[in-house]
């Protein structure tokens, strides 16, 4: 039966598959007393559930092939081991229920091997893992962890964690469906990165069975429940139209008269290159550099291991722009040889330029690996600093990079309040702004980007948001420097025309937005732009802010 | 008790690939085997746990064992496995 759920759209694009859930349960069954004339159908659960495991782990050996059908095969006689087996019968036999007998019998030999030298404590994550399957078949519940599924599929989490995701297999995830999260999530984040459908903020999400049939539209926000196969065929024709009218789309982003608008990539890497430069980026606008330092939190990365990565990347920009963000660690992304380990509120903390600037070989041998990445290439190389709070901020960052004698232009993001309200001040040190929109909106409304019921408040849409964009602006025009938004904000194509008209003079974003945003901007004018900007920050609230531009170019 | 002393045959050790061929082959014999380090506890042959848990290596001689009807020619595979390391239990 057909029903429609509506979320937040935050990546482009229908997705229609089987859903497969996000397991994030902790597998621990309560210890609780079964009755004793309830054992004998305990047993029988136990057996069955590791028969059905070591089945499918065999038959995941047999497509598999090669080393990893042997460590398959091992977990399949794990599974069935026969002292096994005898002491979860005893377990039951004593009151345990099916799950909790197989959890404790399995603890048992894990403390064992754990204990038993360098090549077991290997073994432990397979064994864990075959404990897992059982419990977890026993509870009726997801495998905790990214869905096991040789098959594409429709991921449904309540949200998504950094390393939840990395896990994840582009090629069998046509699209997220989250409980939680907003439009600056790591959900959406992600989705935009892959360039996958995403919805999220759908209440409800997880309730929907593993196995159920949606599609997933992440413009509009709507997931449709169990769609009619000729519904299904409609949305797949709607979606190649519109993809086929978007790849039509190319060139530099400029408005309907002109007006140019470099459209940018985010990339976390030089694996994202390549989609940026498909989608036609005009260059980079946010050079992530974290990938570097995730590898080894106990120590920053060498300048040489440094020069390689980001000469990859800049290689692939000739003649274009390149924005690098220095390391930005700290609150949501800790690296522990750099970040306090006990801040009582890490996202106020010591973070971003703060971290840099207490640990100053860190950005030296970053800056001075820019430097040796950038020589002889014809890129136009931009460096900028997280979280600049004021002058001082902005001044100790730029003294650094003429330090490192690298030869760029140098930035300040905007992620503080204070920076917007004080650009003039910050631009007088550096000689570019760029806005980092998630950042900004948390700190504005002081409202978690992670917590998901907070989402109203991270709209982008917020009119004192687009009055601090404005405030940034206005300030870069008057020293006549620039001013880009390279956060989410920028990859919803009606907010891009407002951004626009606001005075931001580029557009950062995941590559996959890339085409909607320069489709949306060539529909209209700057004077179109402008006036829808001023109709989205005379409203009150989001939702009346996307209305009022809505109308405005629309109606024109 | 029959009883067999063996020199595990394969260069890895009871572990990864011959760990499974011989829990499978204990299995197969029909018959309960224990296998044990010399001076050691011994533990069930057809227990994969037992044998990770064990952590017999290439080269170590280790001791099978049975008290079942037919344990002779059943030892006298296993034995023949273990120490020309096969990858599976011979006919007889």
């Amino acid at each position: 039966m057909e029903k429609m759920l509506r979320g937040v759209g935050v990546s482009h694009g229908v997705a229609i598959g089987q859903v497969r859930h996000m397991g994030t349960a902790v597998l621990e069954p309560t210890a609780n007393q079964v009755p004793a004339e309830e054992a004998g159908r305990e047993q029988a659960r136990a057996q069955q559930a590791v028969d059905a495991v070591a089945a499918d782990l065999i038959a995941r050996g047999n497509l598999a092939g090669g080393e990893a059908q042997a460590v398959l095969e091992a977990q399949a006689l794990m599974a069935q081991d026969p002292e096994l087996a005898a002491d979860v019968a005893r377990r039951i036999a004593v009151g345990s229920s099916a799950e909790r007998a197989v959890y404790d019998a399995f603890a048992a030999y894990r403390a064992l091997l754990a204990s038993a030298g360098e090549y077991l404590a290997g073994r432990v994550a397979d064994l864990d893992d075959v404990r897992n399957r059982i419990v977890a078949r026993l509870m009726g519940v997801p495998m905790p962890g990214v869905p096991d599924s040789d098959e594409p599929y429709v991921l449904l989490a309540r949200d998504l964690a950094p390393a939840d995701t990395a896990l994840l297999d582009p090629a069998l995830v046509l699209g997220f469906v989250t409980e939680e999260g907003g439009p600056t999530s790591h959900s959406a984040i992600l989705a935009r990165a892959m360039g996958v459908p995403a919805v999220v903020a759908l209440p409800g999400a997880t309730e929907l069975a593993e196995g159920t049939t949606v599609a997933v539209d992440g413009s509009s926000g709507e997931v449709l429940v169990e769609p009619s196969a000729e519904r299904q065929e409609e949305l797949r024709r709607v979606a190649a139209e519109r993809k086929a009218a978007l790849a039509a789309s190319s060139g530099p982003g400029r408005t309907s008269d002109g007006h140019l608008v470099p459209l940018l990539a985010n990339v976390g890497g030089p694996g994202d290159v390549t989609a940026a430069v498909a989608a036609g980026a005009e260059g980079v606008g946010l050079f992530r550099t974290e990938f570097l330092f995730l590898d080894d939190s106990a120590q920053a990365p060498s300048e040489d291991t440094q020069t390689a990565a980001y000469r990859q990347v800049l290689g692939a920009f000739p003649e274009g722009r390149v924005v690098v963000r220095v390391l930005d660690a700290g609150a949501d992304k800790p690296l522990a040889f750099l970040s306090p380990a006990d801040e009582p509120n890490p996202a106020l903390g010591v973070r971003g330029l703060r971290t840099l600037l207490d640990h100053p070989e860190v950005l030296a041998t970053q800056l001075r690996a820019l430097a040796r990445a950038a020589e002889g290439l014809p890129v136009h190389l931009e460096v900028m600093a997280p979280m600049v709070a004021d002058r001082a901020d902005a001044r100790a960052f730029a003294d650094a990079c003429r330090e490192a004698g690298l030869h760029a232009k140098f930035g300040a993001m905007v992620e503080i309040p204070s920076a917007a309200l004080r650009a003039r001040s910050i631009l007088a040190e550096v000689e570019f702004l760029s806005l980092g929109t998630n950042d900004l909106a948390q700190y504005t409304f002081a409202a978690d980007r992670q917590v998901g019921a907070l989402a109203r408040l991270q709209d982008p849409w917020q009119p004192a948001l687009l009055d601090l964009v404005a405030a940034a602006a206005q300030a870069a025009r008057e020293a006549g420097k620039g001013c880009g938004v390279c956060g989410e904000a920028a990859s919803d194509p009606l907010l891009a025309c407002v951004l626009t008209g606001l005075g931001v003079t580029s557009l950062s974003m995941g590559s996959a937005s890339i085409p909607y945003v320069r489709g949306a901007l060539a529909r209209f004018t700057l004077d179109q732009c402008r006036r829808a900007a001023e109709a989205a920050r005379a409203a009150d609230s989001a939702e009346g802010a996307r209305a009022a531009a809505q109308q405005v170019l629309s109606g024109e | 008790m029959a009883e067999r002393r063996v020199t595990i045959g394969w260069p890895e050790g009871l572990h990864a690939r011959p760990a499974s061929v011989f829990v499978r082959a204990a299995a197969a014999v029909g018959v309960p085997v224990t296998i044990a380090k010399a001076g050691g506890a011994p533990v069930n042959a057809a227990s994969m746990l037992g044998l990770l848990a064990l952590g017999a290596e290439g080269g170590e001689e280790v001791v099978l064992s049975c008290d079942a009807p037919g344990a002779d020619a059943a030892l006298e595979r296993l034995a023949k496995l273990v120490e020309q390391g096969l990858d599976e239990l011979p006919v007889a």
